[in-house]
């Protein structure tokens, strides 16, 4: 068969691969609901367990496919179609393309398109590139529960905190990462601002919740806070851009 | 099979789902490479793959001793297949389970990481289905300039809203790693580029700052023992 970008089967195959991850996602969505229903945990909390994972996500899915607007124009649709549809990250799947092109001679930049040995090969180092998660779950995963459940079954305070220590972990980390670029003058503290907005913004549904004792709000928040402050990062942008500053 | 309890049954279809998807992720170069009779060429692949891989492979075995513990093992078997981990899946099923009022390391925590997990894949699997459906006339759409800024501010906009609630409820333990980041990554230019290693970096600050802070007693009393989950 003759390569051409976006040829019908690259869909195909890509379209297989996807729907192997979608049956298991509905397979585990199964399971954990017939479970909830056995354990006769409440409706509402599933409801509302469902609704803000819905509400959530929307946001970060627009931005992934953004990011396969982007990638498109050298690789075609389908690559990035499922590269970011499975494994893989937004930072990833754009590091490690790059990186792939720059490795067969015919960099993202460069509008001289991919020939089939090319394209294969970007295909294979992107795959290969993240595959530990995916090979290290299934060895570790069901040790590193039984650990965690061993913890807790020793202390159980200390294991709740050691959860909350994780997450507290990788929440500091991604606020030094909104403070990276700061030092490169105004341009750079266009996230920290909308960082402060989208921390103000909770902040205004923790006290209008206080107030009037609307718990429901709860499952809003955090989607909203964020839809929010990124609807605000626009004024701040062009802000900054009026004030002198540069967009990185 | 029948006496398997919940969790174990997680373990059990959670390696047998991870084995064949990552199997059927793996053959999608092959399929191209054999339909197309193309195969790599040897340098430039293992260049690539020399490239990318020895970082992503260390952060990959870093993330899954991070994401197991916080997110449980259904969520993490399907995160892990799923991707986007930090910017979606992990705030998504930890927002969840803040807002239950359960843990992860409980079967009720579980159940709700593996709902939020669940549900926040397929209804990515779904919008990125159709935006590819759409492209063509989306693309003026996501490439404008004007909505730019908010795209691109994404992660602030998260962890500036997650941030929030977890630094104000755990402030004592939150002090010190999160001082630490902002002095490493605004000394160190270029860090913003490793966000992603310095997530289990933190994590380990945080896990020692917390033990020796609980060991002084300056996170209350000490917990007790509980059973084991059935």
């Amino acid at each position: 068969m003759e390569y051409v970008q976006d040829h019908p089967i690259i869909f195909v195959f890509a379209g297989i691969v996807i729907l192997a991850v979608l049956l298991q996602a509905v397979f585990f969505l199964i399971r954990a609901l017939k479970r909830a229903k056995e354990k006769g945990m409440d409706k509402s909390v599933i409801r509302k367990t469902i609704i803000s994972s819905l509400t959530f996500t929307i946001a970060p899915a627009v931005s992934i496919l953004i990011a396969i607007v982007s990638l498109s124009k050298k690789l075609g649709i389908a690559l990035p179609w499922l590269r970011l549809s499975v494994i893989g990250s937004l930072s990833y799947e754009t590091i490690a393309a790059g990186r792939a092109a720059d490795a067969v001679g015919n960099s993202l930049a460069s509008s001289e398109p991919f020939n089939a040995q090319q394209f294969v090969t970007v295909a294979f180092v992107m795959t290969i590139g993240i595959m530990m998660g995916i090979i290290l779950m299934p060895i570790i995963g069901k040790k590193l529960s039984k650990g965690m459940q061993t913890l807790r079954n020793r202390d159980s305070k200390w294991g709740d905190l050691f959860v909350t220590a994780l997450f507290m972990g990788m929440i500091s980390a991604f606020l030094g990462f909104v403070f990276a670029d700061v030092q490169q003058g105004l341009g750079g503290w266009i996230p920290v601002f909308v960082f402060l907005s989208a921390a103000a913004l909770m902040a205004i549904f923790g006290l209008v919740k206080n107030l009037t004792g609307w718990k429901w709000i709860e499952d809003y928040a955090l989607p909203v806070s964020m839809v929010g402050a990124m609807a605000l990062a626009i004024p701040i942008t062009n802000w900054v851009v009026a004030a002198g500053g540069v967009v990185l | 099979m029948r006496n398997m309890n919940y969790m174990d049954s997680i373990h059990h279809y959670g390696r047998i789902w991870g084995v064949a998807v990552g199997l059927i992720i793996f053959a999608f170069p092959f399929a191209l490479a054999i339909v197309f009779n193309a195969w790599p060429n040897g340098s430039e692949l293992l260049n690539g793959v020399l490239a990318v891989a020895p970082i992503y492979w260390a952060v990959g075995a870093i993330e899954v001793f991070t994401y197991v513990p916080m997110l449980g093992s259904g969520s993490s078997y399907l995160a892990f297949i799923t991707g986007n981990i930090s910017n979606l899946k992990a705030p998504c099923a930890l927002n969840c389970m803040e807002n239950a009022g359960v843990s992860a390391s409980t079967e009720e925590g579980e159940i709700i990481s593996t709902i939020s997990t669940a549900v926040s894949s397929i209804l990515t699997i779904f919008i990125i289905i159709l935006g590819v459906i759409l492209i063509m006339p989306l693309t003026p759409v996501l490439n404008s300039p004007t909505l730019a800024p908010a795209f691109n501010n994404l992660e602030p906009a998260l962890f500036g809203a997650l941030g929030m609630v977890y630094i104000s409820k755990n402030w004592k333990i939150a002090i010190v790693p999160c001082c630490l980041m902002l002095l490493v990554f605004i000394l160190i230019p270029g860090m913003g580029a490793n966000v992603g290693i310095m997530v289990p970096v933190g994590a380990i600050i945080t896990i020692i700052v917390a033990r020796v802070f609980y060991n002084k007693g300056w996170l209350g009393a000490k917990g007790s023992v509980v059973a084991e989950d059935k």
